[in-house]
């Protein structure tokens, strides 16, 4: 008796699929269908990007040749890797982005932690003023960082290295900018980590430092990697801070590079620019495959209770 | 090594974490600090750690002051109700990290770990991450690192909250075991008061931050201090009936409606003319009996060794604890019989006890 009422209740509940079996692969293909047809216009650009790098010109999507057939694959947009100037353009890119990745990791690492776990006069008044900070446009600060990168240029030795058009001075520009988020998103992830693990550590005799880099910091492992990609995108991508306070080819970045490219008097090669483009984003799209691992790998933590 | 506390406080402004603790703890002594959450008990624990720095007071190690003496070199373990279990490193590298911290030789630090490990049973898991391991594996692998740097003072700090009912039990009895064994200086922080009266030698019963009683569990049971120490402590609890004692004919009778007893002289001479007082008395030293005082049953919980069933009498009410095989049925008349020279009798203004104060 049970086990037929077990088999009716089983097939009415497999009835459905084969009764409407083509409604339901619809069903399932709408959403597809809606998210395909959105991220289409996006697909599109960069396939053209890609594309284009490798033609003579483009009609659409096609490449074509000087006399419009179809075809007309060439290598000449990339010439310019054989350049040296766009090398030293990469390095100094890679500096600020480097530069951004160590500069924030290190400061906010450690006063996220400081304003985390310590009590010290003017904690709040700190933290509220490090979230107002972030708000602040860097557009409204350019006169006044103009300033202070002349000043710092005038200090011996270290001007040499920091002052106005340096890599090094854009980099200390970004790093500031950078460094208020920082330091709230690591102080977040110091939040999330039990006070009894630093009380443990420091009755098993570690210093405070010790606890900070052995206990602590390997638990927020991927928060630090987080704040290192978007620190070194963002790095990367930069222009406005460089575009403004760097003079000439020597201290540029790709960025400023490439927009000198399309604002040359000249006529301007799109296909070139395409292709100084997507040179510039080689980098950042081998980084994150690098480290998107690193994202996504999220601790189980030994702690129970109260975590 | 023996422990002092001298007037321990601890505040945050207004808030008040300990106030004015004072207890000594005998080299070896296993004590509880027991109390509702927020009592401060804690509080008193992370004090004595050195995590936190009194407000007042002292706190001596052998006679010596350590108020300013940073956690480490203290020479303290502690067991934490999270466990607080490095989760990056491996079962060998949590227990090894104080050893590792104070620069004992690899082999050396293997030998003790591995030790450790096996006396807590944990020994073939030593390459495990603690995610890998049950709640009472990483209970005795957060022992094991307390104990591996062989610390002269271990604090608990509510270890056993965390593990299902059986797992408490035996973990109860190995921590009892090896306190005992290891002859370590012991201090225990639980709100559960069966853990403090089976494992401590003498417990400290906290509330709002101030101690209301140190004494062994059998003291404590017998001879609460405070109207707070009778309710807490003992399962199922102590019962409170507002009465009045009056002497009759030569005896000391203890009254309110519905509810009358003969109380032993040597009880009643010490409350008669107070007034209002609370009699407490506990559900184990209620019996039903063929005469006595009568009510009616309001509830009955099987507890399967005995029945609580919870009696009316007339405004009041009073847990007992009686035999299933009575089968008790509620709704039912039944009459009460009271151990009277169990009870104890409190004011209601200080809610000290009358009986016990000296």
């Amino acid at each position: 008796m049970a086990t037929t009422i077990l088999r009716q209740t089983q097939d009415t509940a497999f009835e459905p699929e084969r009764g409407y079996g083509v409604r339901r692969v619809l069903g399932r293909s709408i959403p597809y269908v809606l998210l395909i047809i959105s991220i289409l216009p996006i697909v599109i650009g960069y396939a053209w990007v890609i594309i284009a790098t490798f033609s003579y010109r483009t009609r659409g999507l096609l490449p074509i040749d000087a006399n419009g057939n179809i075809g007309g694959f060439t290598l000449q947009n990339w010439t310019f890797v054989r350049d040296p100037e766009i090398w030293r353009v990469t390095l100094n890119t890679f500096g600020i982005a480097v530069g951004m990745v160590v500069g924030v990791g290190f400061v906010s690492s450690l006063a996220g932690y400081a304003l985390s776990r310590m009590n010290f006069a003017g904690r709040k008044g700190f933290l509220g003023l490090t979230l107002i900070l972030h708000a602040f446009r860097p557009e409204m600060l350019l006169i006044a960082i103009f300033h202070v990168l002349l000043f710092i240029g005038g200090i011996p030795l270290i001007g040499k290295w920091f002052g106005f058009n340096t890599v090094g001075g854009v980099a200390l520009v970004m790093v500031s900018l950078d460094l208020p988020l920082g330091i709230w998103l690591m102080k977040g992830f110091f939040d999330n980590i039990t006070w009894d693990m630093e009380r443990s550590a420091l009755i098993d005799g570690a210093s405070r430092f010790r606890v900070w880099w052995e206990i602590i910091l390997p638990q927020i492992k991927p928060g630090i990697a987080a704040l290192a990609i978007f620190n070194f995108i963002s790095g990367w991508n930069a222009f406005l801070v460089p575009y403004t306070f760097t003079l000439g080819a020597k201290v540029s970045n790709l960025p400023v590079y490439l927009n000198r490219f399309s604002e040359d008097t000249a006529m301007v090669s799109w296909n070139r620019v395409a292709a100084v483009g997507l040179f510039s984003l080689l980098p950042v799209m081998i980084f994150f495959i690098f480290t998107q691992e690193a994202l996504l790998n999220i601790y189980s933590g030994g702690a129970k209770g109260g975590v | 090594m023996k422990v002092e506390l001298e007037n321990l406080s601890k505040r945050w402004g207004n808030v008040v974490g300990a106030d004015s603790i004072n207890l000594d703890i005998q080299d070896g002594e296993f004590v509880a600090f027991l109390g509702p959450s927020g009592c401060g008990k804690t509080t008193t624990l992370l004090m004595v750690a050195g995590i936190y720095k009194p407000t007042e007071g002292f706190i001596r190690f052998d006679g010596r002051i350590v108020n300013h003496v940073a956690p480490k070199d203290r020479n303290v373990g502690m067991v934490f109700q999270s466990y607080a279990l490095y989760p990056h490193m491996t079962v060998f590298q949590n227990i090894s990290y104080p050893l590792k911290i104070k620069k004992v030789p690899k082999d050396e630090m293997k030998k003790q770990a591995q030790r450790v490990a096996d006396m807590m049973g944990i020994g073939h898991l030593m390459d495990r991450k603690p995610a890998q391991l049950s709640g009472g594996q990483q209970q005795r692998v957060a022992l094991g690192r307390a104990l591996v740097k062989e610390p002269a003072l271990l604090l608990f700090d509510e270890p056993l909250s965390n593990l299902d009912a059986r797992l408490r039990l035996s973990m109860r009895g190995e921590i009892k075991r090896l306190q005992m064994e290891l002859g370590i200086t012991s201090i225990y922080v639980t709100h559960d008061q069966v853990e403090a009266m089976t494992m401590a030698d003498r417990i400290a019963v906290m509330k709002d931050g101030r101690m209301q009683a140190y004494a062994t569990p059998d003291e404590l049971y017998d001879q609460p201090r405070t109207l707070f120490v009778a309710g807490f402590v003992g399962n199922p609890p102590m019962n409170f009936l507002d009465v009045e004692v009056v002497r009759e004919d030569g005896e000391y009778h203890a009254r309110c409606e519905g509810f009358d007893v003969v109380v032993p002289p040597h009880r009643g001479e010490k409350i008669v003319g107070k007034g209002k007082v609370i009699l407490g008395i506990r559900p184990e030293d209620i019996t039903i009996a063929d005469q006595g005082i009568a009510g009616e049953i309001f509830v009955v919980e099987p507890l399967g060794r005995d029945d609580l069933i919870d009696v009316r009498l007339g405004e009041a009410g009073v847990h007992v604890l009686a035999d299933p095989t009575l089968g008790l049925k509620m709704g039912q008349t039944v009459t009460l019989d009271f151990n009277t020279h169990k009870v104890q009798f409190f004011d209601p203004q200080t809610e000290k006890s009358l009986l016990w104060t000296d």
